[in-house]
């Protein structure tokens, strides 16, 4: 589980966050490809960055700032991914904003014409933060296709708010905006449906989230990385070397693995 | 039992088989079924599939390619046609302007080098951008963008992937390759979406094959000149917008070629993994897109315009009128250079303004045109027809110059801001470098055999 | 039931993903799009060039190359 510590401001200046005042939240844009983020981006933000219907438009990430309830936010329009779990270069990006960068709150837009497939993302999103809400975009397609879809239900399911939205005509951004404000001040919490694994990759985590906790800043979801680690996944350990201070370059961080009941290696 | 031992030893899925990433992935999507499940009321199945439909026809196994072909003409021959007149009728403004301005530099008693670097130098090339680069663009741009946003793009790639396959490369590049169409530098960021780094590299490298914003105009000046008879009968501009489909088509065939050729040497390896999805067809926002991207690309081609052709043009304005001896600075390089560019089918000029083209290949036929006049009497060049009399009857272009200016332009170094970008992206001098010479060598192979040929068969 | 890699499922039919066998970074972008078994896949179209061909996974349309569908076998009902 994500801890509410603060998060480190010198980990973000790394993504060229640099806030104007103290009270600016950080904002995320993640999901699929091709789900509308950048539509979204700017109707929130009122920019106008370039949208397209690819996946694959937006490979460099994207800030702009909006306004709302008095405070001001930091919108970050990150490349679209099918999961976290990276592979390509604009996706391992995403990843890294979302796990190191710890964004006060990550919008997971997902489509609402195909909602199954998206929840493996958002889902995903779910795992490393807690701090989420869901935007179920293109409604408008899935209402005009006669998909309907139970959003309080969802809500219930996920653990997190979820808004419909079809971004391109500006619908539900406002409410979009105010569950935003909740989740980024704290005003609404969240309960993230938690994934479970099997036993055996429950175990290995655990024992190697004990040790992983001293190497990583404060706030970086020992849970999340530990998983990716056991998967084999090595493009985490070198963003865990260039975003931790403490793991440094030329040499493998060692992990206390002591704790772990002999036989639970992966 | 205690032991330290190293994290990618000891943990790490051993085997690389994916075994704890597929009980993993298997979970999460065990949960999104569960929800999606609880939460959505399927599409009532029996609706008509228009996307099903529409791929029916643009992917076809007999129109697929010949529709692709009839949008690229089309698309072109829009611009082509569309192009011509506001392009007239901004040089006459701005071109009125320049002999206001001369006029009074000269009443201000300015000395004549001022005028001559001011309203020659900067002015005129600024001029000349705006006129020939800022109509044909805010032509193309809008109707790339429709197609763009009415989910065209990945069908493209849907039908060429096998060739990019054959050639041992990725399936994403002719995605990258549509980017490049606006600028080469973003078609080399765009590279980003390709997995594999060999594969990565072969589009970086290869970009360069795609007319970028800066060249296209280019494309079209010189196709409307010598292939389409200033474009002045419908005839006229049907026969230059083939030459210019032409061209688009002979870069993606260097492309394959040179993909193919960097996957058995330099970047050998197999194709690796390709997975595209093919979204379903939206309704472009007609109105919108058209005000957007004209608006984006007349503040892109006039940003370029004012930050480099301008500064451009002043210094080649002060390199064609700085004497040594006889001969103009310019002269003299073009001198130097003139064996090689008659071997290439070019002169010395030509292969001269392509050099000092680096830092923006807009600036490519105006410095050429600062360079052919420092050499000679002073014409106004406000029309293609007079762009025609300094080419042809001042300075001896054939149809096989033009051409091999043509191909030279599609296929020659990139410039110098793509140059960083792929510095950036590669983080290597190397392929940098390999990035600068494979167009180099292309272009100078093509040209050579295209003016031997040409030489040989006495067509010229 | 019959079993059969993807790559051979002839076009408008629907499969069942049953096992998979690429490996590395294939593997995770399959699994990534959600071909676990258990799954059902359904050829839809294929490239005018021959290669490659357009299957509907999940909801979505997704190109795959023959070598990436030869490595995942389907059962055919
Ligand atoms: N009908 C409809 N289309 C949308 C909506 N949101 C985005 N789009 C379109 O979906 C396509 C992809 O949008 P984009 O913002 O580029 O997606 P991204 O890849 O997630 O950034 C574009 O063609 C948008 O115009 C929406 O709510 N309704
Ligand atoms: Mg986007």
């Amino acid at each position: 589980m994500l801890s509410d510590r603060l998060p480190t401001e010198g980990i973000r200046k790394k993504f060229n966050i640099t806030k104007k005042s103290s009270g600016q939240k950080v904002v995320a844009l993640a999901g699929n490809p091709n789900t509308g983020k950048s539509t979204i981006f700017n109707a929130l933000t009122g920019l106008r960055q370039h949208t397209g219907n690819w996946p694959g438009k937006t490979v460099i990430q994207t800030r702009g700032t909006f306004s709302y309830g008095g405070s001001s936010y930091i919108l970050v329009d990150l490349p679209g991914t099918y999961s976290l779990l990276a592979s390509s270069a604009d996706e391992q990006a995403a990843r890294d904003f979302l796990c190191f960068a710890q964004p006060d709150a990550t919008v997971a837009v997902a489509d609402a014409t195909c909602l199954e497939r998206n929840l493996n993302l958002v889902l995903q999103v779910m795992e490393i933060t807690s701090r989420v809400v869901v935007c179920v975009n293109l409604i408008d397609e899935a209402r005009r296709k006669k998909i309907s879809i139970d959003l309080e239900e969802l809500s219930a399911q996920l653990g997190v708010p979820v808004v419909a939205t079809a971004a391109r005509s500006g619908l539900g951004i406002a409410e979009l905006k105010e569950r935003i404000h909740q989740v980024a001040f704290g005003k609404l919490t969240t309960n993230p449906r938690r994934l479970v694994y099997d036993p055996e990759i429950e175990e290995a985590v655990s024992c190697l989230e004990h040790s992983l906790k001293a190497l990583i800043p404060p706030g970086v979801n020992s849970r999340w990385l530990s998983l990716r680690i056991l998967e084999g996944d090595r493009t985490v350990l070198d963003a865990m070397r260039e975003y931790s201070s403490k793991i440094s370059y030329g040499r493998e961080p060692a992990v206390e693995t002591g704790h772990c009941p002999a036989g639970s290696r992966a | 039992m205690k032991q330290d031992t190293a994290l990618p030893d000891r943990v790490l899925d051993p085997a690389g088989d994916g075994i704890i990433r597929d009980r993993v992935v298997r979970t999460i999507y065990s949960h999104a079924e569960y929800i999606a499940a609880r939460t959505v009321k399927p599409a009532d199945t029996r609706r008509v599939d228009w996307d099903g439909k529409i791929d029916d026809i643009l992917t076809s196994r007999w129109l697929g390619f010949p529709v692709m072909m009839a949008l690229l003409g089309a698309v072109i021959w829009l611009t082509v046609a569309g192009a011509n007149v506001p392009s007239e009728l901004i040089a006459s403004a701005l071109f009125r302007v320049q002999d206001w301005l001369a006029g009074l530099f000269v009443r201000a008693g300015l000395p004549s080098w001022a005028e001559g670097f001011f309203v020659h130098g900067v002015y005129r090339t600024l001029a000349w951008v705006v006129s020939v680069m800022l109509p044909p663009m805010a032509i193309f741009f809008p109707l790339f963008t429709l197609l763009e946003d009415l989910g065209y793009l990945p069908r493209v790639a849907f039908n060429l992937d096998n060739f990019f396959k054959r050639a041992g490369a990725h399936g994403k590049q002719s995605l990258t390759m549509s980017m490049g169409f606006g600028c080469n530098a973003a078609g080399v960021i765009a590279c980003r979406i390709i997995e594999s780094p060999r594969e990565r590299i072969i589009a970086i490298l290869t970009n360069v094959f795609v007319p970028c914003n800066g060249r296209f105009p280019t494309l079209i000046t010189l196709s409307s000149v010598f292939m389409g008879g200033m474009a002045a009968t419908a005839y006229g501009v049907a026969a230059a917008a083939a030459a210019v489909a032409g061209m688009v088509l002979a870069g993606l065939w260097v492309t394959l070629v040179t993909s193919r050729v960097l996957s058995k040497t330099l970047l050998r390896g197999m194709p690796s993994s390709f997975t595209l999805e093919l979204p379903p067809y939206r309704k472009p926002q007609v109105g919108r897109i058209l005000v957007r991207s004209i608006m984006d690309r007349t503040v892109f081609v006039l940003g370029r315009a004012v930050t480099v052709a301008a500064p451009a043009g002043g210094i080649v304005w002060l390199l064609a009128n700085i004497r040594v001896g006889e001969m103009s600075v310019i002269g003299l390089l073009a001198g130097t250079l003139e064996p090689f560019g008659r071997a290439l089918g070019l002169d010395g000029h030509i292969l001269t303004a392509f050099i000092l083209g680096l830092p923006a290949n807009e600036i490519v036929l105006p410095i050429l045109i600062m360079s052919y006049l420092s050499t000679g009497s002073m014409a106004s060049l406000d029309s293609l027809e007079a762009l025609r009399v300094l080419l042809v009857e001042d300075h001896g272009w054939t149809w096989i110059t033009a051409l091999c200016t043509m191909l030279f332009s599609l296929l020659h170094f990139p410039c110098a801001t793509t140059l960083l970008t792929i510095r950036q992206e590669t983080k290597s001098l190397k392929w940098t470098l390999t990035a600068a010479l494979i167009p180099l060598a292309a272009a100078c192979l093509v040209c050579f055999t295209v003016a031997q040929a040409a030489r040989a068969l006495g067509l010229c | 039931m019959q079993e059969m890699p993807l790559s051979k499922l002839p076009l408008k039919k629907r499969g069942v993903v049953t096992s998979l066998s690429a490996e590395g970074m294939a593997r995770r972008r399959l699994l990534d799009l959600g071909l676990v078994p258990g799954t059902a896949v359904e050829a839809v179209r294929r490239s005018p060039a021959g290669d490659p061909t357009a299957f509907s996974i999940r909801g979505a349309i997704i190109a795959l190359r023959k070598e990436d569908a030869d490595k995942i076998t389907v059962s055919l009902h």
